[in-house]
């Protein structure tokens, strides 16, 4: 066996292992290696120890407010997505006409790139809120929910998909034997079905907070953080922290580290919690 | 038998991967010019005369065009590259102090010797580290055909004839504001085009037209022959004496304007060229670089020889005889990490551009440049209304054109602070005292 792993190593993994260091390891160990420095371009670093994470507080509010935004911004995309994707999965594996049709349907927005959702419910919203004079930079709330749709337009047809796959491979014995002894429907929904898809729901639940969280390209097209910077998402601001400014590279390095550790502690704990409630079958 | 398959088949995996990652990298021969070039409405005629250079010449020229507002970020991540850019562009004194140790010093350049007026290139510690190549100009371009319909109104209230009368806020104000009144006889929506404050296309707002209060207030302070951008570049503080007359034309903007103050924050500075080339309204601020966005409108209805530029009044005292804003914020740089070749060759493809006969038609012709440089004759000034308009102004000694110190401004922050207090205003979510607090309050804070 070991033998085995050893032979097919250069195979299967090492390929994958190569991209992963390329593109994953490396850029990210120079990044925070390059918060602790102050540069320009990445190859002219100095060291200068914390100070890029004190100024990532102290220059401006922006950070704690766009971070405050998008932690309200997830923790309602983050319920309503699955909400929805679950309702849908339950209605699409009933025995309906043209199920398939609609899952494909339901899915096709996923397929779309962000930048061009963004552009899309832009000119949506604005055409909307034209009717009665405004437009979606008018206010923060209409940019808030502006986010809050299309976050849920894109991502529902995906995790429906997941919850699909997962009430499918429920043993239709169980759900025979709790009809015979006459338990209804909510009592199949929350004794049997959701349990048993305890493992999607984790899946679920992961990607859609990690998604909510790091949401960059869909915030930049549809608001790009107007009115005054207060539909500014993290990531948005580490990117205008970044680039807006001279002399801010490492302070945005600072922020990103500092994102990437809040979104891991969320989302680990989140895979803890939910892993255990899961059921062996 | 085994091994031999998976060693080649893990070969070819690792091959695979590297050209992978290889990919985008092009080989590059070691003296091949790489210009990353700013203006994206230039990228087609660039791309033409590097075909051209390279038939003439036989050295390769690569044109990179960063995307509208995204030449810093593009820069950033270009430079850092083994094959990074040889001719790049910095736009003024901030945009030097970013990058000075990227640029080499060409004083001992033909390229330098050709700029007609020295002090216009960019100097530190007696080198020359970067060189303008065009000058542009911006005011409130007007359509006289939609003005003398006016002029000529039986019931007008000002007593003007036409709008070169104008030369002065109050007049400006009471003929626009005439105007608005007057809207369905003259067949226009507005007087302004929309004053579009949609983020990355607010430019013409907070860097264009706080130049002008600004370069008053800097005007009172420094000596009369001194450098004003540097000036700005140097303030640690400014007072914004002006802001009153600031406001004054701002408002006179949105006021008089096609589009409601509450939906300027999804109008694009496209949108408002369109609006004036389609002759829906009378004004727009702009310089001469929107031409080609003016004539390029399907089913435009602005004749060229309508197209005029006034300056841009604010109601300052001593505004008799301002002439429009005249500057530049396009130097460009060599990069000194590049090899001595290269250096060599992107200077030599420069001086031919800004010399040789084809370089020049394409510069007057094509790109539509009015140049700096002393090799180009009179005779040879781009065609279009609004470069006429702008050399028109260089050549009147009877007004005073004001230079274009926004290039001093802090930063992109500072700029973008400005844009969103003025969405703030126009959505009624701001006083104009907290718009100037949070403008004085940026400037010192982003000088820190």
């Amino acid at each position: 066996m070991e033998k085995t792993v050893k032979h097919w190593f250069p195979v299967f993994v090492l390929p994958t292992l190569a991209a992963f260091l390329i593109a994953f390891v490396i850029p990210f160990v120079m990044g925070v290696v390059l918060s602790f420095t102050e540069f320009r371009t990445v190859s002219d670093a100095t060291f200068v120890g914390f100070s890029n994470y004190v100024r990532a507080f102290t220059d401006n509010n922006l950070f704690l407010q766009s971070l405050w935004f998008t932690v309200k911004f997830a923790v309602i995309s983050v319920i309503g997505i699955n909400v929805i994707a679950f309702a849908l999965a339950l209605l699409f594996t009933r025995e309906l006409p043209a199920t398939n049709f609609f899952r494909t349907i339901f899915f096709m927005p996923n397929l779309i790139g962000g930048i061009v959702l963004g552009y899309i419910w832009q000119v949506i919203i604005n055409g909307v809120l034209y009717k009665f004079g405004y437009s979606i930079t008018s206010n923060p709330t209409y940019g808030f929910w502006g986010l809050v749709i299309l976050m849920h337009w894109q991502m529902i047809g995906y995790m429906m998909i997941i919850y699909i796959a997962g009430i499918q491979n429920i043993p239709t014995d169980i759900l025979e034997a709790a009809r015979v002894d006459g338990a209804n429907a909510a009592t199949v929904l929350f004794r049997i079905t959701i349990p048993s898809v305890m493992p999607s729901i984790t899946i679920c639940l992961f990607l859609t907070i990690t998604n909510s969280f790091k949401l960059f390209d869909q915030n930049l097209a549809l608001t790009a953080g107007a009115p005054a910077n207060r539909t500014q998402m993290v990531a948005l601001d580490i990117y205008n922290t970044f680039y807006s400014r001279s002399g801010y590279e490492g302070v945005g390095q600072a922020k990103a580290v500092i994102f990437f550790i809040i979104v891991a502690v969320i989302a680990l704990l989140q895979l803890y919690l939910t892993r255990r409630k899961e059921v062996e079958s | 038998m085994k091994k031999p398959i998976s060693l080649l088949l893990s070969i070819i995996c690792l091959l695979s991967c590297i050209s992978l990652a290889g990919c985008g990298k092009k080989k590059t021969t070691s003296g091949e010019v790489y210009f990353l070039n700013f203006k994206p409405e230039s990228a087609a005629v660039y791309e033409q005369l590097a075909k051209k250079y390279e038939e003439e010449k036989g050295v390769k020229v690569k044109v990179v065009t960063a995307a509208a507002n995204n030449y810093e970020q593009t820069l950033k991540s270009e430079i850092a590259k083994s094959s990074a850019p040889t001719i790049f562009q910095v736009n003024g004194p901030v945009g030097y102090d970013e990058w000075d140790d990227y640029c080499l010093d060409i004083k001992d350049s033909k390229l330098y010797d050709m700029l007609s007026d020295k002090d216009l290139a960019i100097k530190d510690d007696g080198g020359v580290y970067a060189i303008p190549y065009v000058i542009e100009g911006y005011g409130i371009i007007y359509n006289n055909a939609i003005m003398d319909k006016y002029f000529a109104l039986p019931d007008k209230k000002s007593d003007l004839k036409s709008a070169d009368e104008i030369d002065s806020f109050d007049k400006l104000k009471t003929v626009v504001e005439d105007m608005t009144a007057n809207l369905q006889k003259l067949g226009i929506e507005g007087v302004f085009a929309s004053t579009s404050l949609s983020s990355g296309e607010d430019w013409r707002w907070q860097s264009h037209l706080l130049n002008v209060p600004l370069y008053y207030e800097m005007f009172e302070k420094n000596d009369a022959d001194s450098d004003l951008s540097l000036a700005m570049y140097k303030a640690d503080n400014i007072e914004y004496k002006y802001a009153e007359n600031f406001e004054k034309l701002f408002d006179l903007y949105i006021n008089n304007s096609i589009t409601k103050p509450t939906l300027l924050g999804s109008k694009s500075v496209a949108d408002s060229m369109a609006e004036f080339a389609l002759g829906k309204v009378a004004m727009v601020q702009n310089g001469n670089w929107s031409w080609s966005q003016i004539s390029g409108v399907k089913g435009n209805t602005v004749k060229a020889e309508d197209i005029k530029i006034m300056p841009m009044y604010t109601g300052i005292e001593g505004e008799k005889g301002q002439g429009i804003c005249i500057g530049t914020e396009n130097y460009l740089a060599i990069n000194k990490n590049s090899t001595d070749e290269q250096q060599k060759n992107s200077l030599a493809f420069l001086e031919w551009l800004f010399s040789s006969d084809t370089g020049k038609d394409y510069v007057t012709n094509k790109l539509d440049f009015i140049t700096p440089f002393n090799t180009f004759s009179d005779a040879e000034l781009p065609n279009d209304p609004l470069a006429k308009e702008i050399s028109r102004y260089m050549k009147d000694d009877s007004v005073k054109n004001i230079p274009w110190i926004f290039t001093g401004f802090p930063s992109e922050a500072f700029k973008k602070e400005v844009g969103s207090s003025l969405l703030d205003y126009v959505q009624g979510d701001k006083k104009w005292e907290d718009v100037r607090k949070s403008i004085t309050d940026k400037w010192k804070s982003e000088r820190d």
